[in-house]
């Protein structure tokens, strides 16, 4: 296999890895934040254990986020050199911006508030965790306004004498419309994991009628308002980013629902098969006028299709095959709002559950939530991959091709880290689905150290 | 000064950041298991590092993102070139993090030995691989005129680099020997201390070796009227200052002057190296410098603001951690690692 193919290969698998831990981190530290909070405001012991519960779930986690960050920060260098190189005066701002500024706070604040529990009165121990989760959330931001300059340059000039992309608008590059849908909709995903990861374990909890089992159903109740807000407005702000993306990448729209031909008004596929080569879908379930609807709020509106816009792309761009692996990008769509759908839903009937205080006795709705906790990483792994994915041949979209920015390094050497990398990851993901689950399954201690 | 003088000098203080403070993380993952000498010690060692390993290893992450800002050439090739090595290093420094979290969450004692020599070969690889790498920097690699590397991992393996790679290593672990001696109390803080001792003349050699290597090596003396060979020699005798300070038995004191060694390390390569990021073996002309590897003034100029505000705070809340935690370390305190 080529250069070119083992390292997209490898940072597929570094970045989804390293984004199994990203979310949870988002959300739990606002959850651990608001836990202690309220142990500070109602001086409730009940409140600090639970607390220390979540907490120490967050930091097994937190471990592996950190850990598979760094190479994140190397990578980039490592294989992909000449797009450092030609997007680096871009790029290599809202990176470094995102260590000093969200990094050092993150691990900092961590640190103080792990071995700070003897050593800080009451309120400020709290004000380290919510230090923590703003860390957390920053770097998101930062990240994020790195990742949308590669889905929507902004702020910048070509200098074509230098062979590079160069920033000519710090603030168009913080304000690029895509980073406003895109980090809402990261952050609330994390919310989202955060509630069903909280409403799972205690879910065990309440069903194996754990001691102390009050300390579950608050717990169950903060989680299961995480999850609703999360998944309701992650959904939400979706939608609102798959009408945006239209205009800005209508390629990877078509492709994501697998729409090959301009119409108005546009059918929806529901589900299809597709035919790449054909440029056709095999068969197909479709809903007539409804992806119409879905981009335009109404039952009418030409949507492109993937050969018209193929076409258009070769007019701007010369010859060249400019569509995105149309399969891939259509099921992990489906597979991302199927995933949403279905966590709403389970947030509604927790809700209902709560509210008319019949979840003691709903015994199969408990029992189905520790297996919705996939459901968050189903959504946000595939979300990534459809973002990521949709946006190929590009690696910043319209200026710079994925195969022009991959560093001038041997496929044997890229070979070997790959491999390395695959072998490091499993190994650490089994570690700490061990350790998750030891801690998980424990009965929260009542305060000792 | 112009900006890209500036943020080479702010990449050369974030490195010495990274190496003062991880430096005494790496020696300390390493001395562990040796000077541990049951569960209680070992964790004692690690909870010396506890609450501020984490933060001290952002600043090579702030390192790394600046040098993509400010020189994204250098970044660029670096990174490409080095590959295999800095592969090494990743692997080091994220079994390393892991493990740190995750020794002590089990009682199973292979569970925690296993997780300890991870702790120890992760601090061991950067600790030597760094070096090695700065020497190769300095040094001189396979660059050819579009700045790419040519040469391939063997290049990488030469005596001076092999060199460089033991001057860290040892400084590192005598750093974290005088760092434990510092923050602990008891029988730990005693071997830690006669561990300095009995380490401290094999780093003298290791690193007076490299000293004089450099000379025919590199041209790094040649540079700035002589100014890194000043360095060079400051270096030497801060280093050997430490070595009095141990025998008079003040701590404290020689640990700051191993931290002086270290600033006096990184600045002596870093003034030698100036203006150039990056020295080409095959043509001088190849040089990567902080004008030909640099990002454009407009992004120069908001790095630099918002570092300029941005520094001040995080050193202000990293210095406030350690103060908090000031106290040594004793076996019957309570341990969270």
């Amino acid at each position: 296999m080529s250069t070119l193919v083992l390292s997209r290969l490898q940072f597929a698998l570094t970045t989804v890895y390293h984004f199994f831990f990203v979310p949870l981190t988002l959300g739990l530290s606002i959850l651990v934040a608001i836990l202690e909070t309220l142990y500070v405001r109602t001086g409730d012991e009940k409140y600090k254990r639970m607390t220390k519960f979540w907490g120490k779930l967050f930091l097994i986690n937190f471990a592996l986020g950190v850990a598979t960050g760094i190479v994140q920060e190397f990578q980039f260098g490592m294989n992909w050199s000449e797009y450092s190189r030609f997007v680096g005066d871009v790029f290599g701002a809202p990176l470094a911006i995102e260590g000093l500024l969200a990094f050092f706070l993150e691990s900092t604040f961590l640190g103080i508030w792990l071995f700070g529990w003897e050593k800080l009165p009451k309120a400020l121990h709290a004000a380290t965790i919510w230090l923590v989760a703003l860390g957390s959330s920053l770097s998101a931001y930062w990240i994020l306004v790195a990742n949308s300059f590669m889905h929507q340059p902004v702020g910048y000039t070509l200098n074509e004498a230098a062979g590079r992309a160069e920033m000519t608008s710090f603030g168009a590059l913080l304000g690029n419309p895509h980073v406003w849908y895109q980090f809402p909709h990261v952050l609330f995903a994390g919310i989202t994991t955060a509630g069903f990861f909280v409403l799972g374990i205690s879910a065990y909890h309440l069903i194996k009628k754990s001691p102390d089992s009050e300390l579950f159903r608050r717990s169950f109740t903060i989680a299961m308002i995480f999850a609703l807000i999360g998944s309701g407005t992650a959904g939400f702000i979706g939608h609102l980013q798959g009408q945006y993306v239209y205009k800005i990448q209508p390629m990877k729209i078509a492709a994501s629902e697998a729409h090959w031909e301009t119409e108005d008004p546009a059918k929806f596929v529901v589900v299809a098969g597709i035919d790449q080569q054909g440029g056709r879908n095999t068969w197909e379930l479709t809903v007539p006028r409804a992806l119409s609807f879905l981009l335009f709020n109404r039952w009418s509106g030409e949507v492109k299709g993937l050969s018209d816009i193929q076409a258009q792309m070769e007019q701007e761009y010369g010859a060249g095959y400019h569509m995105p692996p149309v399969a891939v990008t259509f099921w992990t769509f489906r597979i991302m709002v199927g995933a949403g759908a279905l966590m709403i839903l389970l947030a509604l009937i927790a809700l209902y559950l709560v509210w008319r205080r019949k979840l003691v006795r709903a015994r199969w709705f408990l029992h189905l939530l520790p297996f919705a906790m996939i459901l968050p990483y189903l959504a946000t792994s595939s979300g990534w991959i459809l973002t990521e994915m949709g946006r190929q041949p590009w690696i910043v979209y319209g200026v710079l091709r994925t195969e022009d920015g991959v560093s001038p390094v041997s496929g044997a050497t890229v070979l070997i880290s790959l491999l390395a990398f695959a072998l490091v990851y499993a190994a650490l993901m089994v570690a700490n689905i061990y350790l998750m689950s030891k801690y998980a399954r424990q009965v929260p201690a009542a305060e000792t150290h | 000064m112009d900006l890209n003088t500036l943020w080479f000098i702010l990449i050369a203080v974030l490195f010495t950041g990274y190496f003062f403070l991880e430096g005494f993380d790496y020696g300390v993952g390493i001395l562990m298991p040796f000077l541990g000498k049951d569960d209680k010690g070992r964790r004692l060692a690690l909870n010396a590092i506890g609450p501020h390993w984490d933060g001290n290893e952002v600043w090579v992450l702030v390192a790394g993102g600046a040098t993509f800002a400010a020189f994204p050439h250098w970044y660029a090739t670096l990174f490409s070139g080095f590959y295999l090595a800095l592969l090494l290093m990743l692997m080091g420094l994220i079994v390393r993090a892991v493990a740190l979290e995750y020794r002590s969450k089990d009682q199973n004692p292979r569970w925690r030995a296993l997780w300890d020599w991870l702790i120890f070969a992760g601090s061991l690889l950067p600790a030597f691989l760094w070096g090695a790498a700065f020497a190769n920097i300095v040094r001189g690699v396979p660059i050819d005129a579009s700045m790419h590397y040519v040469g391939s991992f063997w290049n990488l393996l030469n005596p001076y680099a092999l060199l460089g790679g033991l001057v860290t290593l040892s400084a590192f672990i005598l750093h974290g020997a005088l760092f434990l001696s510092l923050k602990t109390e008891g029988a730990l803080a005693d071997r830690a201390r006669n561990t300095a001792v009995q380490l401290w003349p094999a780093v003298v050699l290791l690193a007076v070796a490299f000293l004089l290597a450099t000379y025919p090596v590199t041209d790094l003396f040649a540079q700035r009227g002589g100014l890194p060979l000043v360095l060079a020699v400051l270096c030497a005798v801060a280093l050997l200052v430490v070595g009095l300070f141990l025998r008079l038995r003040r701590r404290g004191w020689a640990f700051a002057l191993m931290g002086v060694t270290i600033a006096l390390l990184v600045s002596f390569l870093m003034s030698g190296l100036f203006p150039r990021v990056m020295v080409s073996s095959l043509d001088p002309a190849n040089s990567l410098t902080i004008y030909t590897a640099s990002s454009t003034p407009y992004t120069l100029k908001v790095i630099t603001i918002v570092a300029a505000i941005m520094v001040p705070v995080v050193l202000a809340y990293q210095a406030w951690s350690y103060w908090i935690f000031r106290k040594r370390l004793r076996r019957d305190d309570l341990l969270e690692y």
